[in-house]
């Protein structure tokens, strides 16, 4: 039963990641493309990760999963704030 | 996992090396070749990983992909003609570069082909789980590197040391970055202690379970080159005397470790066995720290200004109008 689950969130998961990288190619400009990319992938590697630590059953692995998810969130959610910045600086002082 | 999946995705994960190998040499557009090159670093440290070597994974991730990377960044923006492709090399070069690339590339599945024709014989992993319970820790990889093949590893920090005295001869620091923004002055304030925490978890874990000194250094020179970008100049360092005298201390240590137990009857960095687990903890320890700070130096390119004592990310921020 917790496998059905895991794999389920895991699918969920890897269409997010599909949905996000589909964005990143076909969306018009940088910043609906980062928006695609940045939130439409956190969401896909919190649900894969989730999917992940359900398989292992192991509390010390599922907390270290949530860990390097919560760094990536804080990092692409830095990065991305930081090349939408640039961007628009940019587009400012042309 | 059904064993014709894993080879699915050993073949998926060899191809996009292959193919993200030879689009990062193909481009002319340096900093797109830059930016394959680091997405190629961190598929290696998957194939690694998957080959069921968890140390060459991380020391690749860290350093091959994240430190060389930020190196090869940082050599870019220094790079007076910004924006513009680089030049075509010349037809003679190119040709000394196939010829020794393809020498290379014969020399290497030579190597592959009699490794797979040795057959069961006597392999060194074989001797040197043999020997593990002489050699103080219990991960063999750092059994290895600090103890059976110790010479190397000496070695490896003087040349890491020498690396960096060219660096620094080559004249003043690259000029710093600008102040953070809010987000990325908060990123850096969390992210930095985690990395000091996380390189000193993986010195100590180094002695049972994957990890050392390369990897540990490696990661707090990941801090920083984070608190330079965040436009603190000094990026952590100390001042210049102590920070000279930490660059030297690895092979310093190393070197005093190995003399040392000459006196008392043993070869050249052959541990007496019951100290040798200290032994190895304390050169470890020097050789993270020496690692760090060469690696932090040479993303300076050279000693970092110490204008109006900007050593606070703190002070700099509430000048900056951010905080």
């Amino acid at each position: 039963m917790i496998d059905v689950v895991a794999v389920g969130l895991i699918c969920i998961g890897i269409g997010f990641f599909a949905a996000g990288s589909i964005g990143l190619l076909r969306l018009p400009d940088l910043h609906s493309r980062l928006h695609a990319l940045t939130k439409a992938d956190n969401l896909g590697l919190g649900l894969v990760a989730l999917g992940i630590a359900l398989v292992t059953g192991s509390l010390v692995i599922a907390l270290k999963l949530i860990l390097i998810w919560l760094l990536v969130l804080a990092a692409s959610a830095a990065s991305a704030n930081l090349i939408a910045r640039h961007a628009l600086d940019r587009r400012e002082q042309p | 996992m059904n064993p014709l999946l894993w080879m699915l995705l050993d073949l998926l994960l060899a191809a996009m090396l292959l193919g993200l190998g030879w689009a990062a040499v193909a481009t002319r557009d340096l900093k797109r070749g830059l930016a394959l090159f680091i997405a190629f670093g961190l598929l290696l440290a998957l194939a690694w990983a998957r080959l069921r070597a968890p140390d060459l994974a991380l020391a690749e991730a860290a350093i091959g992909a994240g430190i060389a990377g930020a190196l090869l960044l940082a050599a870019l923006r220094s790079e007076p003609q910004d924006g513009q492709p680089a030049a075509a090399p010349s037809r003679v070069f190119l040709l000394t570069l196939n010829l020794f690339s393809v020498l290379l590339a014969v020399a290497i599945a030579w190597a592959l082909l009699s490794a797979l024709a040795m057959g069961d014989g006597v392999r060194l992993a074989q001797a040197v789980t043999e020997h593990l319970s002489q050699s103080g820790v219990s991960n063999p990889v750092t059994a290895v590197l600090l103890n059976f093949r110790a010479y190397d590893t000496l070695l490896e920090l003087a040349v890491i040391l020498s690396a960096v005295l060219g660096v620094l001869a080559l004249g003043p620091a690259r000029p710093g970055y600008r102040l953070p923004g809010p987000v990325l002055y908060g990123l850096i304030r969390w992210l930095v202690p985690l990395l000091i925490v996380t390189g000193g978890y993986l010195l100590w874990v180094g002695a049972h379970a994957p990890g050392g000194a390369f990897q540990a250094g490696a990661t707090l020179a990941a801090a920083a080159v984070l608190l330079r970008l965040g436009g603190v100049d000094a990026a952590g360092l100390p001042a210049a005397v102590v920070s000279r005298w930490l660059l030297a201390a690895g092979l310093l240590a190393f070197l005093a470790v190995g003399l040392l137990v000459t006196a008392f009857g043993y070869g050249f960095v052959q541990y007496p066995p019951d100290l040798a687990a200290g032994l190895i903890l304390v050169i470890e320890s020097a050789a993270t720290l020496s690692i760090a700070v060469a690696l932090a130096l040479a993303y300076i390119g050279g000693w970092p200004s110490r204008r109006a004592q900007s050593g606070s990310l703190h002070t700099h921020t509430t000048e900056g109008g951010t905080h």
